[in-house]
């Protein structure tokens, strides 16, 4: 199959750019950013999904699958780009998916989606409400590019669409929020919770998005491996130390004393959990995941470990 | 080994069938270190401090989705506290009672994480039926925060019943057992509930005894489990049909209130009787050996 991945430059685009290439798919990449250690196989235009280059790679190479992965989170970019990447470019996906004949369109969401608060239940279904436009404002974009994408299941009848929800990344390529949040020796806590942390492998995360297409699911769905575990096992396992903070304290700690920055609304995702259902993806795929979060902490530790 | 941890309550949480990962820790955050602390607590509060007859038990099944509803009693949880406390020592292999609690628990420091560890998480529909599915026992009290608010006159009538447990059973085909609770209005005599008070803690409202706060009397607590109910449907019915069998439930747990009542009235009287007997035989030189 020819597969087109917008945002192929990321950890998490190349890995399954190479994957798809050792089973054999035609793998075509859009990203801004370069790859220089490509795989020759793999086909890279440097161009920026927005803009028209972007479409005449669509007319031109008629992909049959396109892979979006080309989001970007509070971490990387200031927020008047971030949203004109993740809606704009995720509009123009969309439509360029709809205007040259691609058969199947995958989504690759995040399950911060549906937002951490007291009262936010265990266990979130796909059909659960999108709670991070208030907990968590910061995060409102990729919130909208997901609902973005859902529409298309209606809108575009004869393509499949699938929308994928991922928990949090952990491994030791330490990409990701969790990984980026994990990376100093000292990890602030709120004093008084301690919140379940719902987090895969990079590698299962990899096979869940390779199965996704293989198996062409429509719909929307979460997608976990292992059983979520207290943020305070996850720091503890991949050998950090805890600092327990009052909430007041803790916001004005943040971004000094080797701190972590972030915006208010993550504290709210420090404080309560945000634990996803993926029941649905594993029926429709057959997906297993085959590391379990012991392995995937210990393997992030092992890779960056704690210095002095 | 922490010092407040028996050895033999960790052996009893080691037999708890839930799918505990390698830290100990249950796909909901239920810890087994923090079970085995809660349960060591827990115990001397069921076997020294209160002395709780517990009656019916073999209707509680050790296997498989079920549902305990039954009433509340008293200003703070010690109801659910000794039904969890029942069904971890009183069943072979033990088991973990769930129960759903009000949501200003999450909010709060430490209270939300020390319940969560137990086991107890917050109410919500959606948790209660993942619950289910994964073949749990859940704790529910369909008179919510109503409940825990009767005052000492009022501590053993049933207000308000809820009638979400009663879809949310017949949804996922969950039998019922219902539970009556009686001694929990003793231990806590409400005289007044202060909303001000609850409203500076962030609780809805801060029950007051004569003693002033809310600490429990060692009274004698009955527990009385009956017959698991079964309710066939969807869960989808117009509420007139579901506000019915609410009010089945409600009724048997009724007559469970009472007969909790008539065991503890004769417990008591007995314990007053022995102790006469104790007096006189003091009065008269004679031993209990001599008695008997």
């Amino acid at each position: 199959m020819r597969v087109l991945i917008p945002g192929i430059g990321g950890v998490l685009g190349q890995r399954v750019a190479r994957r798809l290439l050792e089973q054999g798919h035609e793998v075509i990449g859009i990203d801004r950013r370069p790859w220089p250690d490509a795989p020759p196989g793999i086909e890279l235009h440097n161009v920026d999904i927005r803009k028209r280059a972007a479409e005449d790679v669509f007319r031109k190479r008629r992909p049959q699958a396109v892979i979006h992965m080309a989001t970007v989170t509070h971490l990387v970019e200031k927020t008047a780009e971030r949203y004109k990447i993740n809606l704009g470019g995720t509009r123009a996906v969309f439509e360029h998916c709809r205007d040259w004949g691609v058969e199947h369109a995958i989504f690759v969401g995040r399950h911060t989606y549906y937002g951490a608060a007291a009262d936010s239940p265990l266990y979130h279904k796909e059909e659960d409400p999108p709670m991070a436009v208030t907990t968590f404002p910061e995060l409102s974009d990729l919130v909208a590019a997901d609902l973005y994408a859902c529409t298309a299941l209606w809108r575009l009848p004869n393509m499949v669409t699938t929308v994928l929800r991922m928990v949090y990344t952990l491994g030791p390529t330490g990409h990701g929020t969790l990984a980026t949040f994990l990376r100093g020796r000292h990890v602030p806590m709120v004093l008084g919770f301690d919140p379940l942390f719902h987090f895969m492998h990079e590698e299962d995360v990899t096979t869940a998005i390779c199965l996704a297409l293989e198996k062409r699911v429509q719909g929307v769905y979460n997608v976990a491996g292992p059983q979520p575990v207290p943020l305070s096992v996850v720091v503890r396992g991949t050998g950090r130390t805890p600092i327990p903070l009052p909430e007041f304290a803790f916001r004005a700690a943040l971004g000094r004393f080797g701190l972590p920055r972030l915006p208010p609304g993550a504290l709210a995702h420090i404080m309560y959990p945000v634990v996803v259902d993926s029941e649905a993806f594993r029926a429709a795929t057959g997906f297993v995941h085959q590391v379990d979060e012991v392995r995937a902490m210990e393997e992030f530790r092992n890779a960056f470990p704690v210095r002095g | 080994m922490s010092l407040l941890i028996d050895p033999e309550i960790a052996a009893r949480v080691d037999r708890l069938e839930l799918p505990f990962n390698a830290y100990g820790v249950d796909p909901y955050g239920a810890s087994k270190k923090h079970l085995a602390r809660l349960f060591t607590l827990l115990r001397f509060f069921y076997r020294h401090y209160f002395t709780v007859g517990v009656e019916g038990m073999e209707h509680v099944p050790v296997r498989g989705r079920a549902m305990l509803v039954g009433n509340h009693s008293g200003g703070i949880a010690i109801d659910g506290a000794m039904v969890i406390t029942s069904c971890f020592f009183e069943l072979e292999p033990p088991r973990l009672a769930q129960g759903m609690a009000e949501k200003f628990m999450a909010q709060t420091p430490f209270m939300g994480l020390l319940a969560t560890r137990g086991g107890q998480l917050t109410g919500l529909v959606e948790t209660a039926e993942h619950l289910l599915h994964d073949e749990r026992l859940l704790m529910i009290f369909p008179e919510g925060a109503r409940g825990t608010a009767k005052l000492y006159p009022e501590r053993n009538t049933l207000v308000h019943f809820g009638s979400g447990f009663m879809r949310l059973a017949m949804k996922t085909g969950t039998p019922i057992i219902p539970f009556g609770f009686v001694g929990g209005g003793e231990a806590i005599p409400t005289i007044a509930n202060s909303y001000a008070l609850g409203k500076l803690l962030g609780a809805p409202y801060i029950p007051i005894t004569p003693w002033g706060v809310a600490l429990p009397a060692p009274v004698r607590l009955e527990l009385t489990y009956s017959a698991p109910m079964r309710f066939e449907g969807t869960g989808t019915e117009e509420d007139e049909v579901i506000e019915g069998y609410v009010e089945q439930v409600k009724q048997r747990i009724a007559g469970l209130i009472e007969v909790g009542r008539e065991r503890r009235r004769k417990a008591l009287a007995w314990s007053r009787g022995a102790e006469d007997e104790a007096r006189i035989e003091g009065e008269t030189g004679g031993t209990k050996e001599e008695q008997r």
